[in-house]
């Protein structure tokens, strides 16, 4: 069976900047898929890519079997679209702006207003239904954009950073709105910083890096793969740095502590107790964010 | 490849973009309707009354209705240059509209024909405020006047699309300055605007003809208002129509290549 998205060897140069550098992934009917990285890595490009508004440089890419480059109208009819960059129009309401958007898509003027205070509804935005988008907050702009992307009921949604700027509660209401809108069948593709988040909703993700995508999984598995059950952390000091190199422990500093994954901590544990006088020391379960430093390293992005 | 000449394949969604500046201005009306109605007061009495009491008359006719085709054309050149370099540059950059509109069906020849189309209309609607204005100082003659309409459109679409082309080469909002001062002003003068083309040296006389667009859109609107019919209208629509599409299709052209990345 062939994916909702298909992509072999996709490729986006801007001028002599390789953006995206011959990446393959397919995105399945039904799932939710993640696209993590770096700032600067090519989400966004990909994004655009599959959104049909920015053209590949080369490489194969299918959206519902289609080409982009083809047939970009009948792909875009279908798709649902949250942009990084806010682009709420200024010139209408939050309900004026979900309508005039389902004009775009030649949706009769009584269905699209049905829609659009459907929608206000959704993303709890009702009560802010005539107020010109200017006067909203980040986070309800970000809320009203989500609807935005609903109103022509796509079949498959790309999110760039949905949650970026939101507060914990709206955060988890949009968790909440992708989980139903998945329950009803809609593909999702999103990007985010945020880990945890990609972690909880993501089915499968990819981790991206200069262009290229370095690993592709469910969550869970990845961080089984990559970095193992549980992390132990103990504060750094000679001695235990010593003590750990003598027993053979691969481990990694970072700042002011040293990090060690593991499949049983009690093991690790017992031995830094036995010899390395640890002064602070603590276990937790590893995560995405262990998997997503170890693969793409701890400095700073340009 | 898309080149510089090539046909844009424009479909009819470019109308949802023309509808949506439409929803905006309707919204905004009381601020719309009053400019072209002022201005229109303000040329009559200024230029028509205050030097018209020198100048009684220019080739036989009373100098005010001279200059009344002159206040149209201007009007439809100024109405149509300014939505389609300012207007269309604020709607692209600073409230990145095409960015939201080409993630829907619309493509961008789609954004951009829609934004010609309605540079246009602020043309006509322009002109049909000014011209109950004008009959009503008895400076036009009715019927033929009313084809100040159509002609306001065309010459729009002329303005629109050399103002399109200007918004996809500016490097910011900033330069939208030199085309008005450069090109719109002299234009506004030297096309037979306010004492006729006879009066130039012959050389600028043919630059005029040749190069100025308003000169032909004020020598039509002049033949209807006076009235004053001749087959050289033929000569004029034909310049003004192969004007239009050579800069309404580069104008597309452009734009994609600025904002198609
Ligand atoms: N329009 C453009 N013109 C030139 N270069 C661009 C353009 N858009 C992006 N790039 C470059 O392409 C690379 C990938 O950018 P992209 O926006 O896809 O990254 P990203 O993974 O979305 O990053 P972030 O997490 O910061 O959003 C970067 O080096 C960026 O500078
Ligand atoms: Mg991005």
């Amino acid at each position: 069976m062939t994916g909702i998205i298909e992509a072999h060897n996709l490729r986006k140069n801007y001028g002599s900047l390789v953006a995206v550098d011959g990446i393959s992934f397919t995105v399945r009917k039904g799932e939710v898929f993640g696209f993590l990285g770096p700032n600067g890595a090519g989400k966004t490009t990909t994004m655009k890519m599959i959104a049909c508004v920015s053209p590949r440089s080369s490489g194969v890419l299918r959206v519902f079997d289609q080409d982009p480059d083809v047939q970009p109208a009948e792909i875009k009819q279908r798709l649902g679209v949250v942009p990084q960059e806010t682009n709420l129009d200024p010139d209408f309401t939050c309900f004026g702006n979900l309508a005039t958007y389902a004009g775009y898509f030649s949706i009769p003027p009584h269905s699209a207003q049905k829609k659009a205070d459907e929608l206000l509804d959704f993303v709890q935005l009702l009560e802010k239904r005539d107020v010109e988008v200017e006067k909203l907050s980040g986070g309800m702009k970000r809320r009203l954009i989500l609807a935005r992307a609903l109103v022509n009921g796509p079949d498959l949604l790309i999110l760039d950073e949905p949650t970026i700027g939101l507060d914990p509660q709206a955060r988890h209401l949009i968790w909440e709105k992708l989980k139903t809108l998945q329950a009803q069948g809609n593909t999702i593709v999103l990007t985010t910083h945020y880990l945890d988040e990609a972690a909880r909703l993501c089915d499968r993700l990819v981790i991206m890096d200069h262009g290229k995508i370095l690993v592709e999984g469910a969550p869970a598995d990845l961080v089984k793969q990559h970095v193992g059950d549980e992390i132990v952390e103990v504060e750094k000091s000679a001695e235990v740095l010593a003590c750990l190199a003598a027993h053979n422990i691969p481990h990694e500093v970072t700042g002011d502590t040293v990090q060690i994954a593991t499949d049983s901590s009690r093991e690790i544990a017992k031995i830094l107790f036995n010899s390395c006088q640890p002064k602070k020391m603590l276990t937790r379960p590893a995560t995405l964010e262990d998997v997503f430093l170890k693969l793409t390293g701890r400095t700073l992005r340009d | 490849m898309t080149h510089l000449f090539s046909v844009p394949p424009v479909s009819g969604r470019a109308i949802r973009v023309w509808h949506r500046n439409l929803v905006v201005f309707v919204r905004t009306w009381k601020v719309n309707f009053f400019p072209p109605f002022i201005d229109a007061l303000l040329y009559l009495f200024a230029i028509g009354m205050g030097i018209g009491s020198y100048i009684k008359e220019v080739d036989g006719v009373p100098y005010i209705n001279f200059i009344a085709p002159a206040i149209l054309a201007i009007s439809v050149m100024n109405s149509a240059f300014f939505e389609c370099t300012y207007g269309s540059y604020v709607r692209m950059y600073y409230q990145k509209s095409f960015d939201a509109m080409i993630a829907t069906p619309l493509s961008i020849e789609d954004v951009i024909a829609g934004e010609l189309l309605w540079g246009a209309t602020r043309s006509v609607m322009y002109v049909a405020i000014m011209l109950p204005v004008l009959f009503a100082f008895g400076v036009i003659s009715l019927p033929l006047s009313l084809l100040a309409l159509p002609l306001a459109f065309l010459g729009g679409l002329m303005f629109a699309g050399i103002g399109m082309c200007i918004t996809a080469i500016t490097p910011g909002i900033d330069s939208l300055n030199y085309p008005m001062f450069l090109f719109i002003t002299p234009m506004m003068l030297f096309s037979g605007t306010f004492f006729p083309l006879t009066l130039l040296p012959v050389a600028f006389q043919y630059i005029a003809v040749a190069l100025l667009p308003l000169t032909h859109v004020v020598a039509i609107m002049r033949m209807f208002t006076l009235p004053a019919l001749s087959w050289t209208i033929l000569l004029h629509l034909a310049w003004i129509a192969a004007v239009t599409i050579l800069f309404c299709v580069m104008s597309i052209n452009l734009m994609k290549k600025r904002l198609i990345v």
